[in-house]
């Protein structure tokens, strides 16, 4: 069947995408729906001593101007983080509290203190502008390093120093006596860049609050509605689950950013009960900057030891990550659990000890982004890794090679275990591919023409298909990682699948689909994904964690599983055969070996007749599962980069991207390279051009596209991307996920490349062509000192 | 943001430093200014729209002077709140030194914005400054310069 499993696909949802159909949040409209914005706070730090909001009151078609006491008032509660760390010395975290409009003090530029409810868009957003807040400035705490530096302001009363918890990951012992004993140790220091997500759809929510059945409707962007209407009803007291509907329609991208529930979602639910009124909020561009959880924003020392066949003896690291002012959902997780045990990569180390820091400033939040935690692993490791092969005289492709991970099931130091793997055929693969042999003759000819080239690896392994539920729950999760399918086939033999994975730009309407035309022989176009809707959908988790191919397709094949043999129960009664002896495809049942057969919609219309069906079968033709994974899945590959930078200007051209991946089985290639040109591209983005950066007051300096720079078409080349193949058999289609691979592997492919054409190591992303020029010149005055 | 600068004013320091403290004079001579109006012997109150970048907004604030040393320096410093735009605050020491006939009034300052302003403007503030600056001592010149016969 061309549309099954493997086939390349074109995708359904294009048609309503790019002829400007799609439905999102802010292109719907509710009865009797007023509109709100958000008074924030021009400072980083200041106590909140009164808000004046008279004049903006009395403007004609303002409704209502609400602030944090009230809301607290009410019983709304603070914005919870869903991941309880442990520091080293068995202390739990600390963090502090999140209201969703601030009372006493703000935190951070940016940060609510009140809602402002109007007749239209804009007149709410000028009387946010007439509501008059009086603020006492107090000093704040900006830099990752220095908000644990004695005498830092306090961002929080109730965590001390700034520090959320200090924890540790692995053997510090072995680790100390192998550096110790070890014949070469190579040491960096490496700051992981603080990263707007910028989703291209910015947030938004309308909130409906229907008085006579006390039931509230939530339209908003999220990857995860279940999870938002679980947060909503549980730790934010909005109304119970079954009073509570949360509708994701279209989401235009969220790279992790819309995995959370922000203040304004959560005000705008409780300003719609206060209003009686249908209120929608869309986030402008600057607020997105301002308010969108960042991403990354690490301070990094790192140690790895060889022996005298430079083969790894042990690493050690030590990593402070910025939290933000507030610590959001999954923020307490990001630089432990989706770090720590990203250590080991691909590579066999016998002793690893890593020790993280997480620490609170007055800045923007600090939340998972694609890749959460996995990329500032790779980064490191792949920088440490290309240094030291530079300090051997090794090949960096060989040093990688001797040291890879080459018999799986493979236990490393850092809890993980993974399942398979081949890493030396992706990186032969990535070699042959970037023509590694041809490297010399094309430096020496780019030299030529006064240009230095040069070549960058990165071999990287993540944990994805978040994630086996008691595993997590074990190491502080506070839910479970599991997610839901339901597959209806109609009595016309059309089939709906209801999914927890969300989509917004990972094509589950057509690659979903493809699973049941793989099982049944079906067009794809008979069959719909529905998703993003509590109401229609049993439960999910949502996608983020390049879950939804491990955890969210196989929910579905175990559902496909349970209908499949009700089909063969139907069909071997109908036809007087025996189940074994029937075969499904091309829409059809049949019995192998003879003439008999039913269609496919002849078996559906049977299921729901009932007029002929097994003793003791229920009509109907409906199964759902719930899959819970037993283990991570282990995507695993090389990228190699191909840099020339001009010496004049600094400015780099990457003349070759290559892309090795193993993600099992795949399920339509076009839409898996979709998903590592994105992620490369997303790499490169924060490897050459993106930033965040905060002044020492603590404001944001990149707050708009002016300051900050998102990679566009021609930053970047066109990526050769292949596919190795080692199938997880932890799940039913043996696959391992390729949402985030991408934005993994390529900052530090791409940093090795540069750093290897200038001839220096000292050289901190982003690599704007300024900085590039400025470690080239540290460089030649180094060298003319000697 | 830090600002130096220098401005030779052909007119004696007497008169440069009751220009500087005549709120007429400074209203007609702050590039923006809508009102400016004194509140005490050391105190104004301002009201002033500005574009920095593509940042508008009216700025109402409050300017203080300290340090006062007729007719030798002051220190102006003040806060002005923007709305949504954000806020500036800074503080300028001005010293004015006799030059022959002339008067050699030197400045520095030190300014902080914060809000929108910061977000979209700061890498325009400091060659917005500059030329806020220069226009306001363009047209303090020509003031002084216009009314210094009649003073004679």
């Amino acid at each position: 069947m061309s549309d099954g499993i493997g086939a390349r696909v074109k995708r359904k949802e294009d048609k309503r995408f790019i002829t400007g159909k799609g439905k999102y949040t802010d292109d719907l409209r509710q009865e009797n729906q007023a509109y709100a914005a958000f008074v924030r706070s021009p400072h980083a730090h200041a106590k909140l001593l009164g808000i004046n909001a008279s004049e903006a009151l009395a403007m004609d078609g303002v409704i209502a101007v609400l602030e944090g006491g009230e809301l607290n008032a009410d019983g709304i509660g603070n914005i919870i983080t869903g991941w309880a760390i442990t520091s080293k010395d068995g202390e739990p975290m600390k963090c502090g509290a999140w209201s969703a409009l601030a009372v006493e003090k703000v935190r951070y530029v940016g940060d609510a203190v009140a809602i402002v409810v109007a007749e239209t868009q804009a007149l709410a957003r000028i009387a946010a502008e007439a509501v008059e807040v009086d603020y006492e400035e107090l000093p704040a705490s900006v830099s990752t390093a220095g908000t644990l530096e004695p005498g830092a302001p306090q961002v929080h009363d109730n965590v001390p120093g700034n520090l959320i918890y200090d924890w540790e990951i692995g053997d510090e012992a072995s680790t100390d006596a192998n550096i110790a004993a070890a014949a070469h140790v190579t040491e960096i220091d490496l700051v992981n860049n603080r990263l707007s997500p910028n989703a291209m759809e910015p947030r938004s929510a309308i909130a409906i609050h229907d008085e006579a059945e006390d039931h509230y409707t939530l339209y908003t962007t999220s990857q995860n509605p279940h999870v938002a209407r679980l947060l909503l009803s549980a730790f934010y007291n909005v109304a119970p689950e079954h009073k509570l509907r949360v509708i994701a329609p279209d989401v235009g991208g969220g790279f992790g950013s819309k995995i959370y529930v922000y203040p304004e979602e959560l005000s705008c639910l409780w300003a719609s009960m206060k209003t009686g009124r249908s209120i929608k909020w869309t986030s402008d561009r600057s607020e997105a900057f301002l308010t969108d959880a960042h991403g990354r924003d690490n301070v990094t020392n790192i140690k790895m030891g060889f022996d005298e066949n430079n083969r790894i003896t042990a690493l050690k690291i030590h990593n402070t990550a910025n939290l933000g002012a507030y610590v959001s959902l999954f923020a307490t997780v990001t630089p432990t659990y989706l770090h720590g045990t990203n250590y080991s990569g691909v590579y066999d180390i016998p002793a690893i000890y890593g020790n993280v820091k997480a620490v609170h400033t007055n800045t923007t939040p600090v939340d998972a982004y694609r890749g959460a935690g996995r990329p500032e692993a790779t980064y490191m490791l792949e920088r440490v890794v290309e240094t030291a092969a530079r300090e051997l005289g090794v090949d960096p492709g060989e040093l990688r090679r001797i040291n890879y991970i080459k018999d799986f099931p493979y236990q490393t130091q850092v809890i993980l275990n993974y399942d398979t793997g081949d890493y030396v055929a992706t990186l032969d693969m990535a070699r042959a591919s970037a023509d590694v042999a041809g490297f010399p003759a094309r430096k020496a000819e780019a030299a030529a023409r006064g240009k230095l080239r040069g070549l960058g690896y990165a071999s990287f392994v993540e944990a994805s298909g978040i994630a086996p539920s008691a595993a997590v729950g074990s190491l502080g999760a506070g839910v479970g990682l599991w997610e839901s399918a339901e597959v209806r086939v109609n009595p016309v033999g059309t089939i709906e699948i209801l999914t927890g994975s969300h989509s917004h730009g990972q094509s589950h309407e057509t690659t979903f689909a493809q699973l049941a035309s793989d099982r049944f022989g079906i067009p794809i176009d008979n069959v719909q994904i529905v998703h993003g809707d509590t109401d229609k959908v049993q439960f999910g988790m949502g996608t983020y964690g390049s879950r939804s191919g491990p955890v969210g397709m196989s929910a579905v094949m175990r559902a496909l599983d349970k209908v499949e043999a009700k089909v063969r129960k139907i069909a071997a009664h109908t036809l007087e055969a025996s189940e074994d002896d029937l075969v499904i495809e091309n829409g059809e049942v049949k019995v192998a070996g003879t003439d008999k057969k039913m269609a496919w919609h002849e078996v559906g219309l049977a299921a729901y007749t009932g007029h002929n069906l097994p003793p003791d079968m229920e009509p109907g033709l409906k199964e759902g599962a719930f899959f819970d994974p037993v283990n991570f899945a282990f995507p695993a590959g090389t990228f190699i980069c191909e840099v020339e930078v001009d010496p004049e200007t600094g400015v780099t051209d990457i003349v070759q991207f290559v892309a090795a991946d193993d993600f099992g089985t795949i399920i339509n290639p076009m839409v898996v390279e979709g998903q590592v040109h994105g992620g490369v591209t997303q790499g490169i983005g924060q490897a050459m051009l993106e930033g965040v950066v905060y002044d020492e007051d603590g404001q944001l300096l990149t707050g708009s596209y002016m300051d900050y720079a998102m990679p566009r078409a021609a930053d970047v080349p066109s990526f050769v991307v292949e596919h190795g193949c080692t199938p997880t058999p932890n799940n039913p289609l043996g696959i391992k996920g390729c949402g985030e691979a991408g934005a993994i592997g390529s900052p530090p492919a791409l940093i090795n490349a540069i750093t290897d054409a200038i001839g220096s190591n000292d050289l901190q992303m982003p690599a704007t062509p300024l900085a590039v020029w400025q470690a080239l010149q540290a460089a030649k005055s180094a060298v003319a000192a000697e | 943001m830090d600002m130096t600068g220098e401005h030779r004013i052909s007119a004696p320091r007497q008169a440069v430093w009751a220009a500087l403290n005549d709120p007429d004079v400074l209203r007609a001579c702050i590039p923006g200014c809508e009102t400016l109006d004194q509140t005490s012997d050391t105190t104004l109150a301002a009201e002033v729209v500005q574009k920095i970048g593509p940042v508008k907004a009216r700025f109402k604030g409050e300017v203080e002077l300290v340090n006062v040393i007729p007719p030798e320096s002051y220190t102006i410093q003040g806060e002005g709140k923007g709305g949504v735009a954000g806020f500036a605050k800074g503080a300028a020491d001005v010293t004015l030194t006799q030059n022959g006939s002339d008067t050699l009034l030197s400045y520095t300052v030190h300014a902080q914005v914060g809000g929108k302003l910061a977000q979209l403007g700061s890498r325009l503030i400091d060659s917005t400054s500059k030329r806020l600056a220069n226009k306001f001592f363009d047209t303090f010149s020509d003031h002084l310069n216009g009314s210094g016969p009649e003073e004679a």
